[in-house]
């Protein structure tokens, strides 16, 4: 009995610190809720779990009880019991009033998170960005600012961000977890919500989130995360200027890199755009927009962003994340071309 | 006609049960394939588990992972738990009503044939050119999208596999409407009984939807249609609609059954009729009614608006209330009993709180709102193998202890039972507990692999150490179902001691006429009030006569066979010349041996009054 009593208390504590430190990293965890959206739907996780968890304990007393009281002693026969009104009564309408409890503010919740009345208003200046979903990678764009980016989301703190998804190849999902729960990107129709980032919280984060995708999309479905970085309006407003500043092509800055541009030119733009006033429709834009590809965190999503990864990745991204649709579309490259082509690529930089 | 013979040849024996229409040898053939199936879709989930064990794994690609999630789903969900449920349905339910057999005994060994030869399609995909990879939802756009046969055989196995099973729900719905013994109400049924017959209904109704949806699929596919090609005007969320409507009831066409395993064991080793008998099935038929009511939460980020989703979001709430009154039932079934731990009734002791955890995050995922974080994430994951492994396996698990000596006339071996249990038992929790919370860190669901440093790491190491006690616990079952049968330490009518039903009052196993004379049923849990009366067995209701039997037929498994030959021509139509001539073929083939059985009288035969007598003094038939 002893030694049962001990390894109870172990894994009471082993259980324990599970939970204390339970709570995930601050730029990826539900449960370190960072923004409006986060927060409504962590005050309804906490809500429900807290109903449950009485639920819970009423059962558990109840069958602890059995267990104890109830086993087989000798070969008597019970009593035959049919049931009882009362009691039946009693466990059918206090789980109603429980779930009623769960029900209003989750109607509630419900509407608040999808009120988008604020897009569609005339003259509003709400933030407005139209997400598209490729095979394993993310466009953004901004049509008020007239500005494309990709795989790296910009967004000003402390107000409504709303977003119109859509997918373009399959069936995707767009999901900030520490910002807000998902919404699909459909091949069907244009979905609509928003989400709000905390200035405060966004720091404690390290003002860079983590984006997947939620809905399997093939065989880099793990693999097609993006970042999202939270600005103050007014880092927000300079960093849409210098985007908007970049009317043609960044000149390359090196000798290396004017050749890395040519080999781009001649290699890579039929695809990739260096323009963030992309002017074709959302279907013409084949492949991340790179304007700003040296500001960005990760390389294709998911690799360190180094030049020694950038070119493993133009080398063989099949290796990195199978079934993409840039493999074969470009000639092979040599070493000395890979060498400059990453560094013309890192040099495409808007912000100092 | 054959099974009198009483010492038979290998080749006489596989002979019986390829043209048998006995329920009992048909439940013999589907836990026998079904427990194939189990054990393919659970290397899968350990291959899974090997895979995400630790982050940037190799253990296998991108695209064989797929495949394997999908393979997993979709064989422990079609060709795993539903068949292994319907062998217990096929060797009990007729038994527990008192009937000779189920209303159709033919179609009986047709709805096997069919699910049997639609899951060998599905899984031959393996070593076709690869298996389907767009997840047991199948998903249109990603469907559509997926290159080579995968889809394919995904599309045609289930179509021939989900026609054995319409089959075979309305076989049962018939049984139990018509064929229950003389005094055999409605509300005198055993539980089993009843949530066979709601969960008979419930498949009537579901699996049309998705059936709709897969010929949809195979014209879009095979055919060159566009349902779901949105370029040409299709729309792919109708898939997700046709799927849910049938994927919810799917979820209690497997757990009701479970329910009413767990309910007759509950009852019988507490020695006490179950508390609240009306309110148990009342609950059971609401749970079946709401469960069609409730699928559009599987799309609650969708985009349907926030109207649709509070709706379902409500009506998905309100079917926690019936699931909580038959919890309290059973806790007050046990409250005043006189308990005794068997092996089966560990498995429905550890069911409450295992399937409460499944309930419980069943409830927080109803709330649309915050359901928006949990979607697709490892949260979901979780709680669906809460529900399903800790409702519907653990019910298996405990069906298979518990009418083993019903069914094969020996006993398991009851300690290696209990270790089965405590191993399943710990490495259940261990796999799936910690599943909760890296959804909620934000871990995506049907992920080939993950980055470290995303504090993913320790748990799912944890999670793959309890696939492996898991796995020891099954290995162990077998070891068991070895032992036992070699051992072949027969049993009597009433080997628990303590049966209640009416499948206990016959012999183990039983004759393959079941019941000599038909009991005459005086209330609910007829055995027990015979034995508490202190008589041996059950009153008849009718003078020992001759019994009409149905005749074995081979046509069952042609007809099947045909289907099967139809299906790789439609696989490849299109890429060879010669699929037309195979899916003429095998349609030929299949409404032939059709026509066969519609021209050809077959009026079974009799078995005499004479025989049966003789039988008082020769004892059990095996």
């Amino acid at each position: 009995m002893k030694r049962l009593a001990k390894w109870r208390l172990i894994s009471f504590l082993a259980i324990l610190t599970l939970v204390l430190s339970g709570c995930g990293e601050p730029y990826l965890s539900a449960l370190k809720p960072a923004g409006e959206v986060a927060d409504t739907q962590y005050d309804l996780m906490k809500l429900s779990t807290f109903i449950m968890v009485g639920v819970i304990l009423v059962v558990v007393i109840i069958f602890v009880t059995v267990f104890f009281r109830f086993r087989r002693k000798d070969d008597t026969i019970p009593k035959q019991v049919e049931g009882s009104h009362k009691l039946e009564i009693i466990w059918t309408v206090i789980p109603i009033l429980l779930l009623l409890i769960l029900a209003v503010p989750t109607v509630a919740a419900t509407f608040k998170l999808a009120n988008v009345d604020q897009m569609d208003k005339k003259n509003s200046k709400a933030l407005v960005i139209n997400v598209r979903s490729h095979l394993y990678w993310w466009d953004f764009e901004y049509p008020n600012q007239k500005i494309v980016t990709s795989q790296e989301l910009v967004v000003p703190t402390d107000e409504k961000v709303y977003f119109n998804l859509k997918s373009l190849d399959v069936k995707h999902s767009f999901w900030i977890p520490a910002v807000g729960g998902k919404m699909d990107t459909n091949t069907d129709n244009e979905n609509k919500f928003w989400l709000e980032f905390d200035s405060k919280r966004a720091n404690d984060a390290g003002g860079l989130f983590y984006g997947k995708c939620a809905e399997l999309c093939g065989p880099s479905h793990a693999l097609m995360d993006f970042k999202v970085k939270a600005l103050s309006r007014d880092d927000f407003d300079s960093w849409v200027k210098s985007m908007k500043d970049v009317k043609k092509p960044q000149k390359a800055q090196t000798d290396l890199a004017a050749e890395g541009q040519e080999i781009f030119n001649n290699s890579c733009i039929g695809c990739h755009a260096v323009t963030p006033s992309n002017q074709m429709p959302d279907t013409a834009r084949m492949a991340p927009n790179l304007t700003n590809f040296g500001d960005r965190s990760r390389v294709a999503g998911v690799l360190d962003h180094n030049k020694e990864d950038l070119k493993n990745w133009i080398r063989d991204p099949e290796k990195y994340k199978p079934g993409n649709m840039m493999t074969n579309k470009y000639p092979k490259m040599s070493e000395d071309q890979l060498d400059a082509l990453a560094e013309y690529l890192m040099g495409l930089k808007v912000q100092q | 006609m054959s099974t009198y013979a009483q010492k038979k040849g290998f080749g006489a024996t596989v002979w019986d049960f390829l043209t048998t229409v006995d329920h009992k040898k048909i439940a013999i053939l589907y836990l026998l394939a079904g427990g194939l199936f189990f054990l393919v879709g659970g290397l899968e989930a350990v291959f899974i588990r090997i895979q995400l064990a630790v982050p940037n794994n190799d253990f296998v690609s991108a695209g064989a992972f797929n495949e394997i999630i999908t393979m997993h789903g979709t064989t422990m969900i079609f060709l795993a738990a539903m068949p292994i449920l319907f062998g217990f349905m096929n060797a009990v339910m007729p038994l527990q009503i008192g009937a000779r057999d189920v209303a159709f005994p033919f179609l009986n060994a047709l709805g096997f044939w069919l699910f049997f030869f639609g899951g060998v399609f599905l899984n031959l995909s393996w070593f076709m050119g690869g298996a389907p990879d767009a997840g047991w939802t199948s998903y249109a756009s990603l469907a559509i999208h997926s290159k080579g046969h995968g889809i394919d055989f995904y599309v045609l196995g289930l179509q021939i596999s989900g026609l054995g099973t319409l089959i075979g729900g309305i076989n049962f719905l018939v049984t139990i409407i018509n064929m229950r013994a003389p005094g055999m109400t409605y509300m005198r049924m055993p539980l089993f009984t009843w949530t066979t017959f709601v969960a008979s209904a419930l498949i009537l109704f579901a699996f049309p939807p998705l059936t709709v949806g897969l010929v949809l699929m195979m014209f879009d596919r095979m055919f060159g249609s566009n349902f779901f090609v949105v370029a040409n005007g299709g729309n792919t969320v109708i898939w997700e609609h046709l799927f849910w409507i049938f994927g919810h009831p799917e979820v209690y066409i497997l757990v009701l059954p479970a329910f009413g395993i767990f309910s007759e064991i509950f009852s019988t080793f507490s020695r006490k009729r179950l508390f609240g008998y009306s309110s148990m099935v009342f609950a059971t038929v609401l749970i079946g009614f709401l469960g069609f009511m409730v699928w559009a939460h599987h799309m609650f980020t969708t985009g349907l608006g926030p109207v649709a989703n509070a709706i379902f979001a409500v009506a998905t709430m309100a079917i926690g209330v019936p699931t909580g009154i038959k919890i309290f039932n059973w806790l007050f079934t046990m409250w005043g009993g006189s308990v005794k731990f068997t092996a089966p009734m560990h498995w429905a002791f550890a069911f409450i709180p295992s399937f409460i955890m499944g309930g419980v995050t069943g409830v927080m995922l109803a709330a649309a709102a915050a359901d928006y974080q949990y979607h697709d994430t490892y949260f979901v994951v979780a709680h669906f193998h809460y529900v399903i492994v800790g409702g519907v396996v653990f019910s298996i698990f405990a069906g298979v202890q518990y009418w083993w000596p019903k069914i094969f006339g020996t006993m398991l071996n009851e300690t290696l039972g209990k270790l089965t249990f405590w191993l399943f038992f710990i490495g259940f929790h261990m796999t799936f507990f910690i599943q909760h919370f890296l959804g909620l860190w934000g871990m995506p669901r049907r992920v080939f692999t993950y980055l470290p440093g995303q504090g993913f790491d320790t748990a799912n190491m944890i999670s793959s150490i309890g696939a492996l006690f898991m796995s020891l616990g099954v290995i162990v079952l077998l070891i068991n179902v070895v032992v036992t049968s070699v051992k072949n330490v027969k049993v009597g009518d009433d080997p628990w001691g303590d049966g209640r039903t009416l499948e206990w009052a016959i012999p183990s196993p039983p004759p393959f006429y079941n019941f000599k004379q038909l009991p005459l049923v005086r209330g609910l849990d007829a055995f027990w009030i015979e034995k508490m009366e202190g008589k041996k067995g059950m009153t008849p209701a009718e003078p020992l006569g001759d019994i009409h039997m149905p005749n074995a037929s081979f046509l069952p498994f042609v007809i099947a066979f045909g289907l099967f030959i139809a299906a790789f021509g439609a696989l490849y139509n299109g890429e060879h010349s010669w699929a037309i001539p195979v899916i003429v073929i095998g349609l030929l083939v299949t409404f032939g041996s059709m026509l066969v059985r519609s021209v050809k009288d077959d009026h079974g035969f009799h078995i005499h009054k004479e025989e049966l007598m003789d039988d008082n003094d020769k004892g059990v038939k095996a």
